[in-house]
């Protein structure tokens, strides 16, 4: 009986979902599967061409002339560009770490009942999310000199910019985003869960960390993934805000792109290709797993 | 366990970190920008304290800033709408798959969406540069070499690239809510094709066309990388006209004054869009 | 402090929210092992008043007390009272096992006896063989156990029950009614039980509160509020009821006569104190009405009437007539004779005669 009734369920979810039968499709069918494959395919030529062309032989120029590896071994003994990596994975996973802390309770704040600055506060953070990325990173290069200047002149101190002025920009422009995302996990959170627990003993504490935060766990997960990916794609930001001697993979690669291509870019790209689909693809495994 | 004064105090406890680090390395450069485009420039290229409207009028007066505030915004258009038209069908189509398929069609776009935005830009490089791909292929037929960077087609085309799968995912995500029954309904009802597009569909995926028009539009307007690499110099946009200020030209009152008018700008045009859709969406569904 | 302990005693309680009331000063008392229920439409104040019993609201005024303590702003995760939920609020992340073990797990309980005891939990509600599934892996009715389970495995004091049977379908819903009855005469729990559904409010309580706009009407066993009820909407909300509206004529050793404005007189048992000349509503239940064909039959509250409708819904027939000041009436008629033959049944244009024994009607309240 039981089992009856649940079947029944799942065949009334997946009718509601499934689309309808063809022969009722608002649209020709041909038109919408042709404009698929021009999509996908105008989204994929341009990478699978570079991929293929950081195999070629030739130094110069795009003309085939056989297969290599020969770049990728060079790219491996170029201590450039590993610093660079190392210098944009410590970004990236510092700025992480804190935009993500940041950024959660922040969300939590939103989510409170009757809170009086929630709404202010939820327009403000709006704002890091909608201004161009330039402006943010002139406006702090100009902050941080000014800044700068006045310690010195009336602390003495002497600070300069550096990697931490990275970092720190990069979590001003992550919590957004970090808050947006982890928002909308909470949004999907079913409060009678904490009165539940509560009812059943839990105290507020124990509430939240046996109960919400596995359950926003993935929320938050995501918007750390979404913050280091962010942070790992910006250049304007950490070129206006990096101090003396600061590279990172970015703005290492842009300045080689910049000037011309080579196979050696192109081997550059197509590892960046790689990590960033291994990123996808982990953390659509780990979706997966959580549902199973 | 609800009690109003010790959630007030938790919300503003937890949302004070957000607020002191967004306070101080948000709101405090912006405003610092804002008050420097009323200063001068001094001769070693710092700033000058020096309180007057200057900058405005300079500003003004510049046909050439004029010129790429119109290029910037025709550019950041045609890629918006470009990447909608193109986007909208791609959502339907992703949507009324079945669920195993719609999950393979959306990693497809997930995976260029990750990529580094550099390795986006720098593959049409590789195609379309003078050494590139496109044209050592018309070299086999003794056609070209063409120039096809170096102009604002090239960063159109760029910037579309690299938008598309933030246009595809939020009008997946409206699409894919949809209860597809509504559709048969309206037809059952009489409404033939275009008129249930137009009244039943459209008007509930709204909200993911004003997502994925923002998500395009914002960075398209303010780019900065894609027409410095695939423009050179013949592109010019604000955001190359901003970090030229902030950069070797040592203007930085004048370029703050050039972020001011063009945030005004910019921020204005977002809540304008907003309120043309929104009313859309009550003219389409009265009551 | 109060003699003889209530298992649960509201005084005076009333609970606001931003200018509305939800619950106007009500005062309870309810038994300990009592089956309690509250019933009312939704909105009523039903599940606000369950929410301030369990501590997830406090009240705006007014004293709780939980087996005669005081129970003030304690929070819910320190009173000795567990709650089912309308739709369960299982923890989706535990298996079925570790949302019934959590209540125990938070009292900081040795491994050992949490195992027995969700064990013997889980035999209660007929799972044992579930433990180790995640909770959408069931079906509504054993989802609907495992909250069960999960809150009675702590031995409240008090069981709140939130109209945990209404995403329940109609079958199920009556084994549920059922079993749930049983676990509480077992157990010797008290249950409070929260329902829109006067018929499961009937069915499983010792003593029924009827509540509207916040307020509680009426409490009572389930054939007080059924057979006496005090005001119109009891009458009107418990089961269906016919009222005709009309003044008082005369009032005769607690018969009352009404007349109304088209002139018909009906006589029925009164229920508040009234005097000629007041306003006053007569209710009188469909199957206390019975129809006679052919012959006037003799003494008071007969009427001629024209049948309208006729509905045959198995069991009953239910018919609807026009009485002679044009006003409808429902008359229920128990099918006792299994037949085909469409003459015993009534058809629309019959004339018949309506009637009711004057002790099966009751005055009211207008």
């Amino acid at each position: 009986m039981a089992k009856i009734l649940a079947d029944k369920r799942i065949e009334t979810k997946h009718g509601r979902s499934r689309p309808v039968a063809k022969r009722h499709m608002p649209w020709g069918t041909w038109a919408l599967t042709l404009n698929a494959i021009f999509v996908y395919t105008f989204l994929y030529v341009p990478i699978i061409v570079l991929v293929l062309f950081s195999f070629n032989a030739a130094k110069v120029g795009a003309q085939w002339q056989g297969f290599t590896l020969q770049w990728y071994n060079e790219l491996f003994a170029d201590a450039r560009l590993g610093d660079a990596l190392w210098t944009s994975l410590k970004i990236a996973g510092l700025s992480t770490v804190i935009a993500t802390t940041i950024g959660t309770l922040a969300a939590l704040a939103l989510e409170k009942r009757g809170w009086r600055g929630r709404k202010a506060f939820d327009t403000g953070l709006y704002l890091p999310v909608i201004i161009p990325d330039v402006v943010m990173a002139v406006s702090l290069l100009g902050f941080f000199t000014l800044a700068f200047r006045q310690f010195q002149a009336l602390l003495g101190l002497n600070l300069a910019m550096g990697l931490w002025t990275v970092i720190i920009s990069h979590v001003a422009f992550n919590i957004s985003f970090v808050t947006v995302v982890v928002g909308t996990s909470l949004a999907n959170f079913d409060r009678r869960l904490e009165e539940a627990a509560a009812d059943l003993g839990a105290t507020p504490w124990q509430t939240f960390w046996k109960i919400k935060f596995p359950l926003i766990g993935p929320g938050v997960l995501g918007g750390a993934l979404l913050s280091f990916t962010l942070s790992l794609d910006d250049f304007v930001v950490t070129f206006f805000t990096r101090g003396p001697g600061v590279n990172t993979l970015t703005t290492e690669v842009y300045g080689r792109i910049k000037k011309s291509i080579s196979p050696e870019i192109n081997a550059i790209s197509s590892l960046m290709l790689l990590g960033s689909t291994i990123l996808v693809l982990t953390s659509l495994w780990m979706q997966r797993r959580r549902q199973a | 366990m609800y009690n109003a004064r010790t959630e007030q105090r938790r919300a503003w406890l937890q949302a004070s970190p957000a607020l002191i680090w967004l306070g101080f390395f948000f709101l405090a450069p912006l405003v610092l920008i804002l008050i420097y485009s009323f200063q001068g420039r001094a001769n070693d290229g710092t700033v000058l304290w020096n309180w007057s409207l200057a900058n405005y009028q300079k500003l003004f007066a510049d046909g050439a800033f004029w010129r790429t505030l119109w290029l910037s915004t025709w550019i950041a258009l045609v890629v918006t709408a470009i990447t909608l038209v193109v986007s909208y069908p791609l959502a339907f189509f992703m949507a009324t798959r079945s669920p195993k398929r719609r999950g393979l069609l959306v990693l497809a776009v997930m995976i260029p969406f990750w990529t580094n935005f550099l390795v986006r830009i720098y593959a049409w490089k590789v195609l379309l540069g003078n050494n590139g791909v496109v044209n050592r292929f018309l070299d086999q037929f003794d056609l070209g070499p063409l120039q096809m960077i170096n102009n604002p087609s090239a960063v159109i085309m760029a910037l579309i690239y690299g938008e598309l799968p933030y246009m595809i995912l939020p009008l997946y995500a409206a699409l894919e809510r949809f209860d597809w029954v509504q559709l048969e309904a309206a037809r059952d009802l009489g409404a033939g094709r275009f008129q249930t597009f137009w009244r039943v569909l459209l008007p509930q995926t709204l909200p993911g066309i004003t997502a994925g028009s923002i998500l395009v539009f914002v960075p398209t307007v303010g780019t900065f990388a894609v027409s410095d690499i695939l423009g050179g110099t013949s592109v010019n946009m604000v955001g190359n006209s901003l970090s030229l200020q902030f950069g070797s030209a040592s203007n930085w009152a004048y370029g703050s004054a050039i972020s001011m008018i063009f945030m005004l700008l910019l921020l204005g045009a977002i809540l304008l869009y907003f309120k043309a859709t929104q009313e859309v969406n009550d003219g389409e569904n009265p009551g | 402090m109060n003699t003889p302990t209530w298992a649960v005693e509201l005084d005076h309680v009333t609970k606001e929210f931003r200018g509305s009331t939800a619950v106007r000063d009500v005062s309870l008392k309810i038994a300990d092992g009592e089956f309690f229920s509250l019933l009312g439409p939704s909105g009523c104040g039903k599940t606000t008043l369950l929410r301030m019993i369990a501590g997830f609201e406090n009240p705006s005024s007014g004293d709780i007390y939980i087996e005669g303590e005081l129970m003030g702003e304690t929070p819910a995760n320190r009173r000795d009272v567990n709650t089912v939920f309308q739709s369960y609020a299982l923890f989706p992340h535990m298996s079925v096992a570790e949302n019934v073990a959590f209540g125990l797990h938070m009292k900081k309980i040795n491994k050992v006896d949490v195992a027995t005891r969700v064990k013997q939990a889980l035999d209660m509600v007929q799972l044992h063989a579930f433990g180790d599934r995640r909770p959408k892996q069931l079906s509504g009715g054993q989802q609907q156990r495992v909250a069960l389970a999960r809150a009675l495995i702590n031995e409240p004091e008090v069981l709140l029950l939130d109209e945990p049977l209404a995403a329940l379908d109609l079958k199920l819903r009556k084994e549920m009614q059922l079993e749930l009855k049983s676990i509480q005469q077992r157990l010797g729990i008290t249950f409070i039980f929260v329902t829109h559904d006067q018929e499961e409010a009937l069915t499983m309580s010792d003593r029924i509160a009827v509540m509207e706009l916040g307020k509680v009407l009426q409490v009572g066993q389930p054939t007080e509020i059924y057979e006496r009820p005090k005001t119109r909407f009891v009458a009107d909300f418990i089961g269906e009821c016919n009222f005709i509206d009309g003044t008082v004529m005369a009032v005769e050793n607690g018969a009352v006569t009404l007349e109304t404005t088209g002139g018909v007189r009906v006589v029925g048992t009164g229920m508040f104190p009234v005097a000629a000349g007041d306003h006053a509503v007569l209710a009188v239940r469909p199957e206390k009405v019975r129809l006679v064909e052919g012959q006037q039959p003799q003494g008071t509250n007969v009427f001629a009437a024209i049948v309208e409708r006729v509905a045959y819904i198995g069991s009953d027939t239910r018919i609807i007539v026009r009485l002679p000041d044009g006003s409808p009436f429902d008359v229920w008629e128990a099918n006792t004779v299994s037949t085909l033959d469409p003459n015993q049944y009534y058809t629309a244009g019959d004339p018949v005669y309506v009637t009711w024994a004057t002790q099966n009607s009751l005055i009211l309240e207008r």
